[in-house]
């Protein structure tokens, strides 16, 4: 039961993006459609969940004081890795995702989780913790990815709906921003509903 | 006319903020105040540049000499983590009142992705030492003025009654697509 | 490192942390960089082929869509030339040993949204045989219309000669007709095809 809460908190209650509003570049940056979001959204579960896992087995041998740096060391390895997956094996998505890539480095999802959690919990409630975490992230990314697809091309995961084009603004950098915005306010409400 | 060109097109035609979304975590947490942007502005200035400094010569004469590139991201972090740790001690001792200015603002930096993302651009953009130099104070910049105008316009917003579900970050996020709807017609000056 | 993050969680880890001497420090971070390093290379060493294997494979679907059928391996015979601050690439395609075409990859920092670049095909004599976008950053539903995935725009340059169609926008007295509400992007378009042209008549032929 407690290990399912671990699980499930990041989807909704304690959702990365939408709730606790980390992880806003690649949230706006990549977005412009769903299959570029859940695309990064899996690339960062990945690094969530090695990390956390490499975090919480190796926590006790790591000195308190060098504690942040060595965490930093071991995301920007895996990030790195994913980094080389994707550009032999996924070369379209990556160029797609470019710059974000590497950046994952600095979410502060990341590094957030490995602190606040992994480096106080044993191995399987911190991969559980980032496998949720990093699925509510891919979610809240193909949503929006999604809707700004959808109402800014027409289509959605590349199936065309409406011919010609839609409200180009949705998937132009103003789009990201005022989409998030109502899909906020939306998470808000069912949230508050739920409580 | 080249420099003019790098400084043009990152402060307002792609502006770091509201064009690249680098940066947004500040841009988001620390501009309900007018002083406090100023502040995060200035600091993340002083790192921007003198990170894209190190990691554009940590990649010329190391890893691109030893066929090393793909270690550039976990290289690239920990300078820049190093780095805000080596400015807040230098300052703390050369400066005090500067100290005082930036100093709670330094630690936030690490995970600023505008300066690593700064960094990688300009081994992307293959530019000499003096572009770098140049592209990194123009994004600084552009981000400086991205959260002040924004911050600006959230000190307004406080006193707007809007709807209670608004208020807070959806508001502050539609605001700021307004605003990265303004710079849009920067787009093709250059 | 990073004070801020240590404030809150600091205390209550404290007793079940290991002592913080300065040589378990320096030995942690020391074994951390070398595991992470060792790790990588290894990752490095499992993908090296395949991305060399895709980069190749892009650029051979690239120069495949603008020149005529051809046996040879361009990329084996590349050329380069110095232009205007950036390079032009040649990639001469043959079929049994005679030149077929020669696809050029191109540039221009005109456009719109900055720079774009384009593999422009041509023929022998220099007539324009297809053109296809490599990159660019133009308006999605303006400007974008170039590439041919959004529309049929760029086809009208195939089949022409700019030694007889002038490669200009009909506004600047030229043959081309731009893309509606995006004569700069088409400008552009012009400027980096123009590019490819000349430097190809004035000594890049070979």
């Amino acid at each position: 039961m407690n290990q399912w809460k671990n699980f499930s908190k990041g989807f909704f209650k304690e959702n990365p993006v939408l709730v606790l509003l980390l992880g806003m570049c690649p949230t706006l940056g990549v977005t412009t459609s769903a299959i570029n979001g859940l695309g990064m959204g899996l690339a960062t579960t990945f690094v969530l969940v090695m990390s956390n896992l490499v975090v919480s087995l190796v926590k006790s041998q790591i000195p308190d004081k060098v504690r942040i740096p060595s965490f930093i060391v071991i995301i920007a390895s895996f990030v790195t890795m994913v980094e080389l997956i994707m550009q032999a094996y996924v070369p379209a998505l990556f160029d797609q995702l470019g710059l974000f890539i590497p950046l994952i480095v600095v979410n502060c999802i990341v590094l957030g989780r490995a602190e606040a959690f992994a480096s106080k919990n044993n191995i399987l409630s911190s991969a559980l913790d980032g496998l949720g975490m990093g699925l509510g992230f891919a979610m809240a990314l193909t949503i929006l990815g999604g809707i700004r697809e959808l109402l800014g091309n027409g289509s959605f995961f590349g199936f065309k709906f409406i011919q010609g084009d839609g409200m180009l603004v949705f998937v132009l950098a103003p789009g990201a921003f005022i989409a998030l915005g109502y899909l906020i306010v939306l998470i808000n409400k069912i949230n508050k509903k739920t409580a | 006319m080249e420099y003019i060109i790098i400084i043009i097109s990152a402060i307002f035609v792609n502006n770091i903020v509201l064009a690249q979304f680098l940066g947004i975590c500040p841009f988001l947490g620390v501009s309900s105040k007018v002083e406090t942007s100023a502040g995060m502005a200035g600091a993340v200035t002083f790192v921007m540049v003198i990170a894209t400094i190190v990691t554009y010569l940590l990649q010329k004469y190391v890893l691109d000499a030893f066929g090393i590139a793909f270690m550039q991201t976990i290289t690239f972090i920990l300078v820049i983590a190093s780095l805000v740790q080596l400015v807040e001690i230098i300052l703390k001792k050369v400066s005090p009142a500067l100290y005082q200015a930036l100093g709670i603002f330094l630690p936030l930096i690490t995970t600023n992705c505008a300066v690593l993302g700064v960094a990688i651009l300009a081994v992307q953009k293959d530019y000499n030492l003096m572009e770098s130099v140049v592209f990194a104070i123009a994004n600084a910049v552009g981000f400086g003025l991205a959260l002040i105008t924004f911050a600006g316009l959230r000190e307004h917003l406080e006193l707007v009654s809007i709807p209670k579900g608004m208020k807070g970050v959806p508001i502050a996020l539609v605001v700021a697509g307004l605003l990265a709807l303004a710079f849009m017609g920067f787009a093709g000056i250059v | 490192m990073l004070t801020l993050n240590l404030s809150v969680s600091e205390r209550r880890l404290r007793m079940a942390k290991k002592e913080s001497t300065f040589m378990s420090m320096v030995l942690t971070l020391l074994i951390v960089t070398l595991v992470a390093s060792a790790a990588l290379g290894y990752i490095y060493e499992i993908t090296k082929g395949p991305i060399a294997a895709s980069k190749l494979a892009k650029l051979n679907n690239a120069i495949k869509q603008v020149v005529p059928e051809y046996d040879t391996i361009p990329g084996d015979e590349v050329y380069k030339m110095g232009i205007d601050g950036d390079t032009l690439v040649f990639y001469p395609a043959k079929k049994d040993g005679e030149l077929v075409g020669t696809a050029i990859s191109t540039f221009t920092n005109k456009g719109f949204g900055g720079n774009i670049k384009l593999m422009v095909g041509l023929l022998p004599d220099g007539t324009i045989n297809n053109i296809s976008v490599l990159e660019h950053k133009e308006t999605p539903g303006l400007g974008d219309k170039m590439s041919k995935k959004k529309s049929e725009w760029s086809i009208q340059f195939n089949g022409k000669n700019p030694s007889d169609f002038k490669l200009k926008v009909t506004k600047d007295g030229g043959d081309v007709d731009a893309i509606t509400a995006s004569t700069i992007s088409s400008r552009a378009f012009c400027d980096a095809v123009e590019r490819a042209h000349k430097a190809y008549m004035e000594g890049g032929k070979k």
